[in-house]
């Protein structure tokens, strides 16, 4: 077995030095009802290096990889290019194989690393400070709303129609098991909506996507004030980070947390998972933030280091009166999200949303030149939403058939209802032949 | 003295200084100091070619394009270099012995990466249509199969994103539970006092009040102070077992039996299951739900701290009360997610999409290559290791609880008792001996812990020069040498660093010289 090095004269030996005759009396303590007494049935035996790769890459043969065929996907997950370089260093052993920088003096690459993403985060949503990151954005954003609720001392979170369902439905888990109240907004696809004739004196929050799960763009600087007004909090999720490279950031509109997800610098579709939460927020509010921070300080020499700080808030000090349970956070996605945004800079990262916004332009007018197709947005970064003559998750199936990943059915994301709405993103990896085929390939299941 | 072939000395001139140099530049041979990427910026400089941008109208509406960023320019080698340099700051269980308890640092496989970065698991989008995803839940479904089949449980949920997360999930379950019996009073949960901070945490965040359970003179659960805690009001027991002393629980299954006796449930932290994977299921134990550390037992990378992946697991009794999404397979074989709770006892989403698939991928290699037997092994060899190092150092240092332990050893401080030398003492001694240090100061049920857990990728050799550091220091602290780990570690690129003040006058960000342009949104 490759991954054991002892060797069987080393595990006598090792016996012989404890001094128990075998390795079954060092679990004398598990109840005998409960000690197997051979390997568990129903499972296969090991195997070498190539019969697992066969077994996987069989696995993973019968998916269709988006990058295989013109994908439009978004909707919270987007398929961007990722320099090799980004990959490359994420797979550097003493990154990959690290962990949590508990010991600082043994740990500096990580903790400068996160100081950095900090402050990538904190320039990118136009914030003062940022964590270490966050599972991801819809978790990002059910923490924010606990965490409005702590500062305000008030326990009721309005929720935007056009905040994407997963983080709503992810917030409102939240709100039944740990107690607090939300008000959910119907979703409209098509106009606004008035959020602030839900605030009220019990309101903590009110959480806001910018662009929505429709892909509008949209200004939050007078429900921001308004906010501020009535004692609420304004959140702003963000689901496409690269449209920070183009849009006034949410700290410029007011915001006071930010919650947004990361997955689009550095990190792969992977089907949903592992991406990395974003959480940013104003000064003043530090202190009530959760998961691991990183701060600047100095050695016994007197030179520049960093540590994890603040861990005040934390479980593994305070237990039950944390400010969160989060331990284990994103770190490598953190990671690759901050060595893709060092590559692009300030012109790639500018230039890249630049084009992300005139792909999708292209894209929106190829697609409103097939009959029976209506553009729905007046405004939008990468991802707008369509209104087709036929239940949008036939033309979806429709569409993968001939070979087209043609974008996310609204039905799908919201369980139902707004069968006809059809939401489509494109990026820097679409082609012209692309949006091409796409285009035929509506105009004919349609 | 000898020359090569190219008239170079090869030997060590005579008489030669050794001590360490102070530098120009700062470096110290393959140290090298490593500036913050924001003071290596040159403006318009870039590490990516993009192209041009197409020339459309902006659809962007009334919202304004903001200013000026603020990020950094520098050119591909630039940033390889950067974090080149820092990585070498870094200790990793590539690098060598990673014995911090409770955390499982055992090699993380190189199949492991490959496999999850195939196109058809990496390049997949979370949306697309369940026709062109079958192998991906495949794998999800096969992976639910090994962890149900190793823990004897009749459900699982892969949504949880890690650990805590997972013990968040699995409290939802039993709260889920109780409120389907329209049972309200159960406001209690019972945490042992050598639990993980993340329990307590937990159970507070999902509204319980929590009650704390003394540990026993033997490190184990008091099973009387149990049973008078036991009542009406609690509605489940949060457990670690192995516990955090590394013992394993003897009255576990009267534990379970009082537990259910009380109408609450029992929910166990999986974190320290490499012990017993292979050997035990819990679900024998009488363990109702259970969350697993994919990042632990299975060996997904700790990446300096995530992405981890904390699958749940749940016998019958609340197998119905699950979050979604999840995975059924048709009676034609076709999978499917469920992703809508709906109406049934399924209680809502807990993070975006369907789990940490790179995690599911990296783990299922993990379990194909060791098989039911070799995870039995692993078992085996970690509970090996530990008593190794305990049988080892049990005469220079103070075990804290009589052997054997299980997967970790647990010292405590009372063999630096009168030397002036700490706990945090010996762990930075032990890193300028070119070792991470152990779990220091958890848990909190015994003085100034130390903490060892080597994991069974560890050969023999590795813990035997583990033993032999480990007593050097041991018996220099107790002939008084308080400087010498004072000023420990020196050799390190940093030395011990002021957290006080880090977080007396938080410094949590670079901060420009010059402000970039404030955007004014009116």
């Amino acid at each position: 077995m490759r991954y054991l090095p002892l060797t069987e004269a080393d595990r006598r030996s090792m016996l012989e030095a404890i001094g128990v005759p075998s390795v079954d009396e060092l679990f004398r303590d598990v109840p005998e009802a409960a000690r197997l007494s051979g390997p568990i049935e129903g499972l296969s035996n090991h195997m070498g290096e190539l019969e697992v790769d066969r077994a996987l890459s069989a696995m993973a043969g019968k998916n269709l990889p988006a990058g295989s065929v013109p994908s439009f996907l978004g909707a919270g997950a987007y398929r961007h290019h990722i320099p090799a370089t980004v990959d490359h260093l994420v797979q550097r052993g003493e990154f990959l194989t690290a962990y949590t920088p508990y010991q600082p003096e043994v740990s500096q690459g990580t903790l400068q690393v996160l100081f950095e993403f900090q402050t990538q985060v904190s320039l990118l949503t136009g914030m003062d400070v940022a964590n270490a990151s966050m599972y991801d954005g819809a978790t990002a954003c059910a923490e924010a709303v606990m965490m409005a609720n702590r500062v305000t001392r008030r326990k009721k979170a309005v929720l935007s129609g056009g905040l994407h369902p997963h983080y709503r439905d992810t917030t409102t888990t939240d709100a039944r098991f740990i107690g607090f109240e939300t008000v959910v907004m119907p979703p409209a696809p098509t106009g606004g909506e008035d959020l602030l004739a839900a605030v009220d004196g019990d309101t903590s929050c009110v959480v806001v996507q910018n662009p929505d799960v429709f892909g509008h763009v949209r200004d939050y600087t007078e429900l921001g004030k308004a906010c501020q007004a009535k004692g609420a909090l304004l959140i702003v999720v963000v689901t496409e980070a690269v449209s920070l490279g183009l849009l006034t950031p949410p700290g410029a509109m007011g915001a006071d947390i930010v919650a947004a997800e990361g997955q689009s610098l550095g990190n792969a579709l992977n089907f949903g998972g592992p991406y990395v939460g974003l959480f940013a927020v104003k000064e003043k509010l530090v202190r009530q933030m959760p998961g691991r921070l990183c701060g600047q300080t100095v050695d016994a020499d007197g030179r520049r280091g960093f540590v994890l700080t603040l861990s005040t808030r934390e479980q593994h000090i305070r237990r039950e009166k944390a400010t969160s349970n989060i331990c284990t956070n994103s770190g490598l996605c953190a990671l690759a999200f901050s060595i893709h945004l060092s590559l692009l800079g300030e012109e790639g990262f500018t230039r890249l949303a630049e084009i992300n916004h005139a792909k999708a332009v292209q894209l929106a007018d190829k697609l409103a030149s097939v009959t029976g197709v209506e553009i729905v947005n007046g405004s939008f970064f990468n991802e707008f939403t369509v209104k087709l003559p036929k239940p949008a998750a036939e033309v979806v199936e429709a569409l993968a058939q001939r070979g087209i990943l043609g974008g996310v059915p609204a039905s799908r994301l919201f369980g139902g209802g707004l069968d006809d709405l059809l939401i489509v993103a494109a990026t820097e990896t679409n082609t012209q032949s692309d949006m091409d085929a796409f285009a035929t390939a509506l105009a004919e299941v349609l | 003295m000898s020359m090569n072939n190219q008239g170079r000395p090869t030997g060590i001139a005579e008489g030669s200084d050794s001590a360490v140099p102070q530098t120009v530049t700062g470096n110290r041979g393959l140290q090298i100091e490593e500036p913050l990427i924001f003071e290596q910026d040159s403006a318009g400089r870039c590490g990516v070619d993009l192209p041009e941008v197409p020339a459309v109208a902006s659809r962007l509406g009334a919202v304004k394009q903001r200013g000026r960023i603020g990020l950094p320019g520098l050119a591909e080698p630039q940033v390889v270099r950067h974090y080149t340099r820092l990585s070498q700051k870094n200790y990793a269980i590539d690098s060598g012995l990673y014995p911090l308890g409770s955390c499982t640092m055992k090699h993380n496989p190189r199949l492991n990466e490959k496999m999850a970065r195939l196109p058809g698991f990496a390049d997949v989008h979370p949306l697309q249509p369940e026709s062109t995803v079958q192998g991906a839940l495949e794998l999800m479904a096969e992976l639910g199969r090994w962890l149900a089949t190793l823990t004897g449980m009749a459900a699982v949920t892969l949504a949880p994103a890690a650990g805590a997360h997972g013990e968040m999930c699995g409290i939802m379950a039993i709260r889920s539970a109780h409120d389907a019996k329209g049972d309200k009073g159960r406001t209690k949960i019972l945490v042992p006092e050598s639990a993980h901070g993340t329990n307590p945490a937990t159970a507070a965040a999902c509204g319980y009040a929590v009650e704390a359970i003394p540990a026993t003179e033997d490190g184990r659960v008091d099973l009387a102070a149990l049973k008078a805690k036991l009542g009406p009001d609690v509605a489940g027991l949060m457990l670690t077992n192995p516990n955090t002393c590394g013992l394993f629980e003897r009255d576990i299954i009267t534990i379970a039996e009082a537990v259910h006796a009380a109408g609450a449930y029992f929910y166990c932290d999986g974190a320290n299951f490499n012990a017993i994977v292979g050997r035990v299921r819990p679900a024998d134990l009488g363990i109702d739900v259970m969350h697993i550390n994919l990042h632990k037992t299975f060996s997904t990378p700790h990446g300096g701290g995530g992405p981890g992946s904390g699958p749940v697991v749940f016998a019958e009794s609340l197998a119905p009360f699950v979050p979604v999404p999840y995975v059924v397979q048709d009676k034609d074989g076709a999978f499917r997610l469920v992703e809508q709770a709906g109406d049934g006892p399924a209680f809502g989403r807990m993070k975006a999409f369907h789990g940490q698939m790179g995690m599911f991928v990296r783990a299922l290699a993990y379990m194909m290559s060791h098989g039911a037997d070799g995870l039995r092994q692993v078992a085996n060899d970690a509970v090996l290791n530990a008593n190794y190092l305990l049988a080892r150092l049990q005469d220079v240092m103070t075990p804290s609880f009589e052997g054997p332990c299980m997967h970790e050893c647990l010292f405590d401080d009372r063999f630096l008792k009168g030397t002036g030398v700490t706990t945090l003492d010996i762990a930075k001694a032990l890193i300028d001996e070119g070792f991470h240090p152990m779990t220091m100061y958890f848990p909190l049920v015994v003085h100034g812990a130390l903490l060892i857990e080597p994991t069974e990728t560890e050969s023999k050799a590795s813990l035997d020069q583990f033993v032999t550091a480990l007593r050097a220091l041991a018996e220099r602290a107790k002939v008084g040498d308080v400087a010498y780990f004072q000023g420990a570690p020196r050799l390190t690129p940093r030395r011990r660093l002021d957290e006080t003040a880090a977080a007396r006058k938080p410094v949590l960000r670079w901060t420009p010289a010059v402000e970039p342009e404030k955007v004014a949104a009116e």
